[in-house]
């Protein structure tokens, strides 16, 4: 991928150098996450682009972190114009003021996309879930939702969560028969948090943690744990390449959604623009999902998605009927004294 | 050099060279001249610590004291404050001062930054003052009364209070919350409450399991290192090689391995299974065991080498000496090889609880959520939650408490009985 990047930049400055027209000082540069990802965005999204519009640009990857943006930002004569952002990079920088207002007429309008793709300051590029996810060789009888992940006595086995209380209190609660719309109504409440310890110490004994994505499907592959919270796209990938036969639960799952944002003061708003609308489009859209499981943002493209592909996806409608977004705004907010009391519970 | 200066010296002052100098002063000279070209040559290797070591911790150091967002954002609230007393809420005067100073720093973007700092210190101030930020009027008839009527939180004297424990330039307020402390309105100090007391249960936690390492360590290297140190060149270097093996092998490799090695169907528990020792499998990680097995290994050639480099150096004739003088083989190593075996064990007990408690990898990816250490909670602050003070001040108590109990030890080892490598 090295190579095919430094050939790929190589063409990039000769078009530049010799072109003929008195082109704006750079080319829009998108940037997004990199790796396998990144190489489906290229195909799917940035080569048809450029073909289709005309507009030349370059990509780069990044690694996240809202100080990056800030530094390009204020520094001034940012090299950035296009860059997909987590749902938290995209609220504090949308509040620091690091990303431009969107016009939405000029991508196609609000009412094209997913309401939970729908920001001030950014639109939604990918939607993938936290699901419950387990062995379908192991559990022929599979688990329906949260509230069987919580009871061991009809699924015996160890379970995992993710270390910390970000998704595990929303969890809980879900479990103990909170509707996923209200679960942060009433996880903003001191009962509520209450409630939601109370509800993971029935399975203290049996639950693990985890630090990394990756490790959810290999404590399902050991047979370490009967279930775990787990990335949807892990699921798929383990499915696909290790040939597993791994299981999701979507009813009472959790999202997020990744952003498309434009750098405040970006000298190629116009292309920016241009780029933003066509990477909105369901007929350009419908492609990324055959080379990755993230679901994508405009209404229609799930109409012309392979349904086979389409079930497998956060976006299919039966999958999207009863699930929550993880709300970035709750947890700036309380992350560091969750964290502190889910440490308190965990060490009693 | 200063031998050669100081015993030839006193002869030489009579001695006067052909050119009137005193050979003293040329001496002395030489003596200069050396010390600058010996300081040249140290001086890379000195710019080099400090520019990659002193500073960043000093850096570090400071971050976890300095509060100086407030002073630059909102200045007229932090001027209104200052004779405060925190016994009532403040008057219009102050109210209006946060109106307008909120305004500005909504207008240059910079209120998130002050919601950010409050938030640290009152939950839910990040959307209290977001609020503010947004709705307040400076030119309202009655501020207060407006704020309160907004946000029953501007009624209350404790957002008042972070306002002013905010003000700078310097806080305890991170270091204090790094010790399960914090300060009212008043300025007075209370423990924190205990449902987010954790700091210093996790400092403790920290320490007891580098100890805990530190001992296994020796308990288990002593013997093979000892080994390495008798055996002829060619067995100890087939040994020395598989103690280096895994020296060289990445941590994450070492980790990982342990996890095939310890879980419910891993190597381990099937064996026993298999031997008919248990029936069902062990728990061996996820948890406090899994934590100490996997940093006692990944430990381990830490306190080998130090402790092998100190015996091949016990000539064996003492041994010799002590039991032909009648000591029995027990007492002959108690009293004749242990005491210089000491510079090694001190060497190597310092060097792997040092790097002990500054673990973070390994009990992330074997612990359970009760085995954290500190570090973990340095990441989650520099990572997650992007709370540089807390992380800093965090830092600071490990370094602080690190260097404290270095003190003791170098007092009951002595300075001289380390020897590394």
């Amino acid at each position: 991928m090295k190579k095919q990047l430094v050939s790929f930049f190589a063409l990039a400055g000769v078009a530049l150098c010799c072109s003929a027209a008195p082109a704006a000082a750079r080319d829009l540069t998108v940037v997004s996450w990199g790796g396998a990802y990144q190489d489906a965005q290229k195909e799917v999204y940035f080569g048809p682009f450029q073909k289709d519009t005309g507009v030349k640009m370059t990509d780069e990857p990044w690694d996240g972190g809202v100080g990056v943006l800030r530094a390009k930002v204020q520094g001034g004569n940012a090299t950035w114009d296009v860059v997909q952002v987590e749902s938290e990079e995209l609220a504090i920088g949308c509040e620091e003021g690091l990303f431009e207002k969107l016009d939405w007429s000029k991508i196609g309008g609000k009412d094209a996309y997913l309401p939970s793709a729908v920001n001030d300051c950014g639109v939604g590029a990918i939607v993938y879930n936290f699901v419950l996810g387990y062995d379908g060789d192991k559990l022929k009888d599979g688990p329906k939702g949260w509230a069987d992940f919580f009871d061991t006595k009809k699924f015996p086995g160890k379970r995992a969560l993710r270390q910390g209380p970000k998704t595990n209190l929303e969890i809980a609660l879900i479990a103990d028969g909170v509707k996923p719309q209200d679960v942060y109504k009433v996880l903003a409440t001191d009962e509520g948090v209450e409630r939601a310890f109370k509800k993971l110490d029935t399975i203290k004994s049996d639950l693990i943690f985890w630090k990394a994505g990756a490790q959810p499907p290999q404590l399902l592959a050991s047979g370490e744990v009967a279930m775990t919270s787990v990335y949807n796209g892990r699921i798929a990938a383990a499915n696909e390449k290790d040939h597993k036969n791994f299981k999701v639960v979507w009813d009472g799952s959790l999202f997020t959604v990744d952003s498309w944002v434009v750098l405040k003061g970006s000298p190629n708003l116009t292309d920016a623009y241009k780029f933003l609308n066509y990477v909105g489009k369901a007929e350009v859209q419908k492609a990324l999902p055959t080379k990755i499981a993230y679901g994508v943002t405009n209404k229609k493209a799930g109409d012309l998605i392979d349904p086979t592909i389409l079930a497998g996806l956060p976006t299919a409608p039966k999958n999207m009927a009863n699930v929550e977004k993880v709300d970035d705004a709750f947890w700036l907010e309380n992350l560091d004294r969750l964290t502190e009391r889910f440490n308190k519970w965990a060490a009693k | 050099m200063s031998n050669l200066g100081g015993a030839s010296a006193p002869p030489a002052d009579e001695v006067l060279s052909g050119s009137e100098i005193p050979l003293k002063t040329k001496l002395r000279r030489a003596e200069r001249m050396r010390k600058i070209t010996a300081f040249g040559l140290v001086a890379p290797l000195l710019v080099f610590v400090l520019v990659t070591f002193v500073v960043p911790i000093v850096t570090m150091l400071w971050r976890s004291v300095d509060d100086t967002e407030l002073r630059h954002i909102m200045p007229h609230t932090i001027a209104a404050l200052a004779d405060w007393d925190g016994k009532d809420l403040p008057g219009e005067e102050a109210y209006r001062a946060l109106a307008a100073d909120l305004v500005v720093a909504r207008e240059n973007g910079t209120a998130i930054a002050v919601a950010r700092r409050l938030n640290y210190d009152v939950n839910g101030m990040r959307t209290v003052i977001m609020n503010a930020s947004r709705k307040a009027d400076p030119n309202a008839e009655s501020v207060k009364d407006s704020l309160i009527a907004q946000d029953s939180r501007w009624g209350q004297i404790e957002t008042w209070g972070s306002i002013k424990r905010a003000r700078g330039p310097l806080t305890d307020f991170y270091l204090l919350a790094a010790l399960d402390m914090n300060r009212d309105a008043q300025g007075s100090l209370h423990a924190t409450p205990p449902d987010h007391a954790i700091y210093v249960d996790v400092l403790i936690r920290t320490f007891r399991i580098s100890l805990t390492v530190t001992i296994l360590a020796l308990v288990l290297g002593f013997p093979v290192a000892y080994l390495l140190a008798t055996q002829p060149p060619k067995i100890a270097n087939m040994l020395m090689i598989l103690v280096l093996l895994p020296f060289w092998t990445s941590l994450l490799v070492r980790t990982a391995a342990w996890v095939v090695l310890l879980q419910n169907e891993g190597i381990v528990n099937n064996l026993l299974i298999w031997l008919g020792i248990i029936d069902k499998p062990l728990r061996l990680i996820y948890n406090a065991i899994g934590v100490h097995v996997a940093m006692t290994h990944v430990l381990l050639p830490f306190m080998i080498l130090p402790l092998y480099s100190t015996m091949k150096a016990i000539k064996p004739h003492y041994m010799r000496a002590a039991s032909s003088l009648g000591a029995p083989p027990t007492v002959a190593f108690i009293r004749v090889y242990l005491p210089q075996c000491l510079p090694g064990i001190a060497a190597g007990c310092l060097l792997v609880f040092i790097l002990a408690i500054g673990y973070y990898i390994t009990p992330a990816l074997v612990g359970g959520a009760a085995d954290q250490m500190l570090s973990y909670f340095i990441a989650f602050f520099v990572t997650d939650s992007v709370n540089w003070g807390m992380a800093s001040a965090l830092g600071a108590v490990l370094l602080g408490t690190t260097l404290a109990l270095y003190a003791v030890y170098n007092r009951l080892v002595g300075g001289s009985g380390i020897k590394m490598g």
